[in-house]
């Protein structure tokens, strides 16, 4: 297995008339923890939706993006076997997503559903063995005690933590999280960004986060990904995303203009720095 | 158009038809359609008057209620619940697959008209006219009852469930499909966990709904206590039809309170 874990070529959506992702291409080497960083509307979301095919590229474009060395969409199509092969990857959002009605431990265990034989899964019988790693799941990310709660009743940061637990249950190589504390309060901020830190660190896992307080990107990741109107605006250690560079990459940001940046020679390629 | 003079300080509603000209005219269209409606519809009124004087025969004869017969009213009753409760099983049963079918987030383009078109058939009928229809194709007796309350059921809690289908977080769908989750199971999962206490509630609702649509359905000749009532009524038996229609009534409510009750609890 090559060093690369997530490939991403030529990427270009359009939604409607309005281009959301311009030619953007990166690579990721497994276990690097990259914060994903950029104005709102720049197109995070939606390029973290490409790589588990959860939004396809345009049709007709040279777009390819690839998973622990897997096709999981190529010119718009989403690849066959992309659905199992979705279940190496862990997705976690900004609205938790948990299923209200099931308990926490319900909650885990259906990550584990992607990879689980078809008739297990649709009867939802879980064996023995898969309770016991949600519990190790849960106790990983410090909720043991609430297993049998409902989800609905959980605080914000518990909540996230849960889906952390989610993704831990699916056994993942890579974590895939999109705003993952844009609606939490500080402490539980901490406590996320701080499991997923430690997951990566124990684990190995690879960690793809987008980020809108820079000051978290700075504090547990070793290298940013900026995007500004769909484009790739920096690539590269984040201690190199100086203040300056962030300055021009938050400029402009509300005017949402892709073509009339007042910028226009932040050219993607001139920023990338080597890693 | 305002009828407001900028003299007068107080604001009067304006018309619902500015044009006066249209409100007058509407308002005179529809006196003048109704006089020449009751003018032209065979109205016997020497008929009438002997009907007054039969009706009140009819109630004084039926008072006071008679429950002698009270074994018949039992069974009939008895009777209009096992149609009412398999109408709303067998009504759910296919109630829930036809919603999903007939929901516009998660089912392809023609399933989707499938569904919808199956739904708009089962509501297209009221329960009577269906209910001829099957007591002219399977035979007088509870079948025929089954059959139409189960069609009755459809249309609505079919309806009401796709609806909720189609208002569900997607948020849940998409987290279990970015795991790699098949179809089916992210509807297990997210889906109906989502939409359940919606559909505990249609059931109740249902079934409520279904008794007294039967006793209604039976007096064309399918089934219940429905057909008990025609038949008291076929005898000049006014006395048991009263006591049939009390306990009807008595019936009606007491489901109607129950059901309300386990309803206010789920919702
Ligand atoms: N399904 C969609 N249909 C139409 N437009 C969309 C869709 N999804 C995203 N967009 C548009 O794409 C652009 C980028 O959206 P995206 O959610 O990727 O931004 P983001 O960088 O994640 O922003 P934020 O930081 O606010 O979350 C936005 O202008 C948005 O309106
Ligand atoms: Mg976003």
């Amino acid at each position: 297995m090559s060093l690369t874990t997530i490939a991403v070529e030529h990427l270009s959506k359009t939604f409607g008339h309005s281009p959301v992702l311009q030619d953007v291409g990166f690579e990721i080497r497994a276990g690097e923890r990259v914060a994903l960083v950029g104005p709102s509307g720049s197109g995070k979301s939606t390029l973290l939706r490409h790589l588990v095919g959860l939004t396809k590229a345009n049709r007709h474009s040279d777009s390819r993006v690839t998973v622990m060395d897997r096709c999981i969409q190529r010119r718009g199509r989403l690849a066959r076997g992309s659905r199992a092969q979705r279940c190496r990857t862990g997705y976690i959002f900004q609205q938790f997503n948990l299923v209200g009605r099931l308990s926490v431990m319900t909650n885990v265990l259906i990550g584990r559903l992607g990879c689980m034989p078809r008739w297990r899964a649709l009867i939802g019988r879980f064996t023995p063995e898969e309770h016991e790693m949600a519990l190790r799941s849960l106790k990983r990310v410090g909720l043991e005690e609430l297993a049998h709660q409902r989800a609905n009743t959980l605080s914000g940061g518990q909540m996230q933590r849960v889906a952390i637990a989610r993704v831990l249950m699916q056994d993942a190589d890579i974590i895939l999280a999109d705003e993952p504390i844009a609606s939490l309060d500080p402490r539980s901020a901490r406590e996320v960004m701080d499991t997923l830190q430690r997951i990566n660190e124990e684990d190995g896992r690879t960690i793809v986060v987008s980020l809108h307080q820079v000051d978290y990107a700075r504090d547990y990741c070793q290298r940013a990904i900026a995007l500004k109107h769909g484009q790739v605006y920096f690539d590269g250690p984040i201690d190199q995303l100086t203040d300056i560079r962030l300055a021009y990459l938050y400029a402009n940001a509300e005017l949402d203009k892709p073509h009339e940046s007042r910028f226009p020679a932040s050219a993607p390629t001139a920023l990338r720095v080597a890693g | 158009m305002s009828t407001a003079t900028p003299s007068s300080r107080h604001w009067r509603k304006p018309p619902f038809i500015t044009n006066p000209l249209l409100r007058w005219g509407i308002l005179i269209g529809c006196v003048v359609y109704a006089v020449w409606a009751l003018y032209t519809l065979p109205f016997d009124w020497a008929r009438i008057q002997e009907g007054m004087s039969r009706a009140q025969r009819i109630f004084s004869g039926a008072f006071p209620p008679s429950f002698e017969r009270s074994e018949l009213l039992i069974e009939g009753l008895l009777e209009s619940f096992k149609i009412a409760i398999l109408a709303t099983l067998l009504g759910l049963a296919l109630s829930v697959p036809i919603a999903f079918m007939a929901a516009r987030n998660i089912a392809a383009k023609p399933i989707y008209l499938l569904g919808r078109g199956l739904i708009i058939t089962a509501r297209s009928f009221h329960p009577v006219i269906v209910a001829i229809l099957f007591v002219k194709a399977v035979g007088f007796g509870p079948i025929a009852g089954v059959l139409t309350l189960t069609i009755y059921s459809i249309g609505f809690v079919a309806k009401m469930l796709a609806e909720r289908i189609e208002e569900i977080d997607w948020g849940q769908v998409e987290a279990l499909r970015s795991s790699g989750t098949r179809y089916v199971a992210v509807l297990q999962f997210a889906v109906l966990p989502q939409i359940m206490p919606r559909q505990i509630g249609l059931a109740m609702y249902q079934l409520d709904s279904n008794l007294r649509a039967s006793a209604v359905v039976g007096i064309v000749g399918a089934g219940g206590i429905g057909a008990t009532l025609m038949n008291a009524f076929g005898r000049y038996d006014y006395a048991f039809a009263l006591a049939i229609t009390l306990v009807i009534i008595a019936v009606i409510l007491v489901v109607e309170a129950i059901s309300g009750r386990i309803r206010r609890n789920i919702w």
